[in-house]
């Protein structure tokens, strides 16, 4: 009887002394965000890795177990996570993190988004109407939403508030002068021409100044089609676009297939922290994202 | 402070640039660099303030975001067209045929057509409804599939669901027809539920804070026809998990037991997997439930089925399903692929060896499923 006693409060004390805020995050830069902004007082998880596309992810019962024990649920919202997450939510029984408290919040509300709408016609495609939720790639939409979950965190977590304060000061000097770093070193970019396989790309090329010139997907969340990419490829035969961009999770078929027929190079981009070898934190994300842009492009 | 410092440095400029002359072009320059870092200091200020009223106007045009977000099981309905409550249509039919020793017949059925619809109550309430729209022997008939309010505000991993319910007992049981796999259900659930058990009653769940999903639930039921009382009532517990970074488990056991018939128990295993998780491309779906049945004449149920998606849009799948009785054991044999153009639309082509008869027979069936409006996310 004593050894069972014993087993189960060794069983339930680890759950008894988590001091740290928990931290769900739908994407992985949100994750690497909260380690950024909350240092050792978060235990932050990922639920989707740079490997998986965030509109299609099923609701696993091991994310429902994460979900039920988290104290902040962060994702990039306008409905990019629309397809799993409310079945996430419903299923863990955690009133902490419901939307509409402070253990939920939308990282791309505290942001300015591009492309939202009120034409919500499906035949369009797989469209966000509230505008396109990929807003991680521009580094200023970062600074945005680093200063709004060090304040989300030091509600939770008043105590703290000092350290949240120190670590995102520290982070932003940081991050501003590795903007400084990242626009020098794609000054070189400015007016070139992308086409992207889906609008995942829109924050970033904003930011660099490239132009977006043509998407693979005909209709957006829908797989290229053979007509499109063979119109896409008597377009941009005779040149028009400097760069083919895909997400790692995205099929490298089509983007292939037209660079073959067209010579213009086809890159992987990390999309989120993990996409790539490279880019194992947000500062080397983006390290990333510049030099395989650079030396695409200084190729050609 | 500093904002209100410009002016007076421009009336100190102009105060004091005609006066000096020929002062040295040292003060002056040095003015000069003190209002352009005001100027510059006010405009990053204003371009700051400028960026938070256009976040604040971009969230509040888009009225339903904060609001409509909190409603928890459906489609987050879109900004400015934005519902309350959410709608949602699902569309179904089968073009269908019969083939067998005596039988030859076919024909176009309209399947049910679920009307969906839910919102948040208030803070601490969500409420569904699910009707079922059916074409009956050539009238229209309205059912009421599942009407229930939901609290979201209980403490320790609690959940509470009341009203008319669709029972968590077993794992297909809660799934909407268009969630399913094949274009019918499985024999074990015609056979004990005549289709899905719904029934009138409450619910009450609870999750272990691990995490290794562990979830316990009970209901307590009307008991479906039985006017006199709490005469069902059901517990269930599942537990799940992840494998490796794409695979992922549910395992389950359930027991129902109602005062007009032999209780059930019954026990399922999901299997879900996909390449590092990316669903979209690839995946897997392997799914098995049996079912032990206390009564005379039938023992039990099975059925097992495994669903393929090679490439996007199109997924081929294989069943098996039986009965066990004091006589025989019948048995039917399924495969059906089907075609997606988008999460909305589905077409399906399913073929069935129905072996359960004294002679068998081949079915055949042509299915659409197509969804409008908005669109709950789907459980696992």
């Amino acid at each position: 009887m004593n050894k069972l006693i014993t087993a189960v409060i060794l069983c339930t004390l680890p759950f008894a002394v988590h001091a740290e805020t928990r931290v769900f995050a739908c994407e992985a830069e949100w994750a690497a965000l909260a380690d950024e902004i909350g240092g050792d007082l978060v235990d932050s998880f990922s639920a989707t890795t740079a490997l998986q596309d965030p509109h299609y992810i099923q609701a696993r019962p091991s994310l429902i177990a994460k979900v039920r024990n988290a104290d902040l649920v962060i994702c990039s919202g306008a409905q990019l996570e629309i397809g799993w997450l409310p079945a996430l939510l419903q299923k863990a029984n955690n009133r902490k993190v419901l939307p509409g408290t402070d253990g939920y919040m939308e990282a791309s509300s505290f942001v300015l988004r591009v492309g939202a709408t009120a034409n919500v016609d499906r035949s369009k495609g797989d469209i966000h109407p509230q505008g396109n939720p990929h807003i991680q790639v521009n580094p200023h939409n970062m600074m945005d939403v680093a200063r709004a979950l060090s304040a989300r965190l030091s509600k939770l977590n008043p105590d703290n508030t000092n350290i949240y304060d120190e670590n995102l000061n520290n982070f932003l000097v940081k991050w501003e002068a590795s903007m400084a770093r990242w626009e020098a070193a794609a000054a070189s970019l400015r007016g070139k021409r992308a086409i992207t396989h889906h609008k995942s790309w829109v924050y970033l090329l904003d930011w660099l100044g490239i132009e977006e010139v043509a998407n693979l997907e005909a209709v957006p969340g829908l797989p290229p089609t053979a007509a499109h990419l063979s119109q896409l490829t008597s377009q941009f035969s005779e040149g028009g676009a400097d760069v083919i961009i895909r997400a790692p999770y995205q099929h490298g078929k089509s983007s292939e297939w037209l660079s073959e027929r067209t010579s213009i190079p086809a890159i992987v981009l990390p999309l989120t922290v993990g996409g790539t070898d490279g880019a194992t934190d947000l500062f080397s994300l983006f390290d990333d994202i510049i030099l395989r842009l650079t030396e695409a492009m200084d190729d050609a | 402070m500093r904002i209100v410092s410009l002016p007076g440095a421009l009336i100190a400029l102009t105060l004091f640039a005609p006066a000096a002359g020929a002062a040295e072009d040292n003060d002056i320059e040095l003015l000069r660099a003190a209002i352009d870092e005001l100027r510059a200091d006010y405009d990053d200020r204003i371009a700051e303030l400028e960026r938070r009223l256009a976040v604040a106007e971009q969230n509040a045009a888009q009225a339903g975001y904060a609001a409509q977000s909190t409603s928890l099981p459906q489609a987050q309905s879109s900004g400015n067209a934005a519902f309350n409550p959410a709608i949602g249509v699902v569309f179904q039919g089968t073009l269908w045929g019969v083939d067998g020793p005596g039988v030859e017949s076919e024909g176009f059925a309209v399947g049910e057509t679920e009307l969906i619809m839910n919102a948040n109550v208030d803070d601490k309430f969500a409420a569904y409804l699910t009707a079922a729209l059916a074409f009956e022997d050539g009238a229209s008939e309205l059912e009421i599939e599942e009407a229930w309010v939901e609290t979201t505000a209980l403490p320790a991993g609690f959940g509470a669901r009341f009203g008319r319910i669709a029972s968590d007992f077993g794992y297909l049981n809660a799934k909407h027809s268009h969630q399913w796999d094949f274009a019918d259900l499985p024999l074990p659930y015609q056979a004990f539920f005549d289709g899905r058990y719904m029934d009138n009653g409450v619910r009450l769940t609870w999750l272990a804070p691990t995490d290794l999903y562990m979830e316990l639930g009970g209901e307590i039921l009307q008991g479906e026809g039985d006017p006199s009382g709490l005469a069902a009532s059901t517990l269930f517990a599942n537990v799940g998990g992840d494998v490796g970074s794409g695979g992922s488990w549910l395992a389950g056991a359930s027991y129902l037991e109602r005062d007009t018939m032999a209780s059930l128990t019954g026990a399922h295993f999901v299997w879900k997997w996909s390449p590092d998780g990316n669903w979209k491309d690839r995946n897997l779906i392997f799914q098995t439930e049996y079912f032990d049945y206390g009564d005379i004449g039938i023992d039990g149920g099975w059925y097992a089925q495994a669903v393929y998606q090679p490439f996007e849009r199109w997924r081929f799948g294989a069943r098996a399903d039986g009965l066990q009785t004091d006589a025989d054991d019948p048995r039917r044999y399924s495969v059906m692929f089907d075609w997606s153009n988008s999460e909305f639309s589905r077409l399906r082509m399913q073929f069935t060896q129905d072996q359960t008869g004294v002679e068998n027979r081949n079915e055949w069936g042509l299915q659409y499923i197509h969804s409008i409006g908005a669109h709950g996310a789907h459980s696992f």
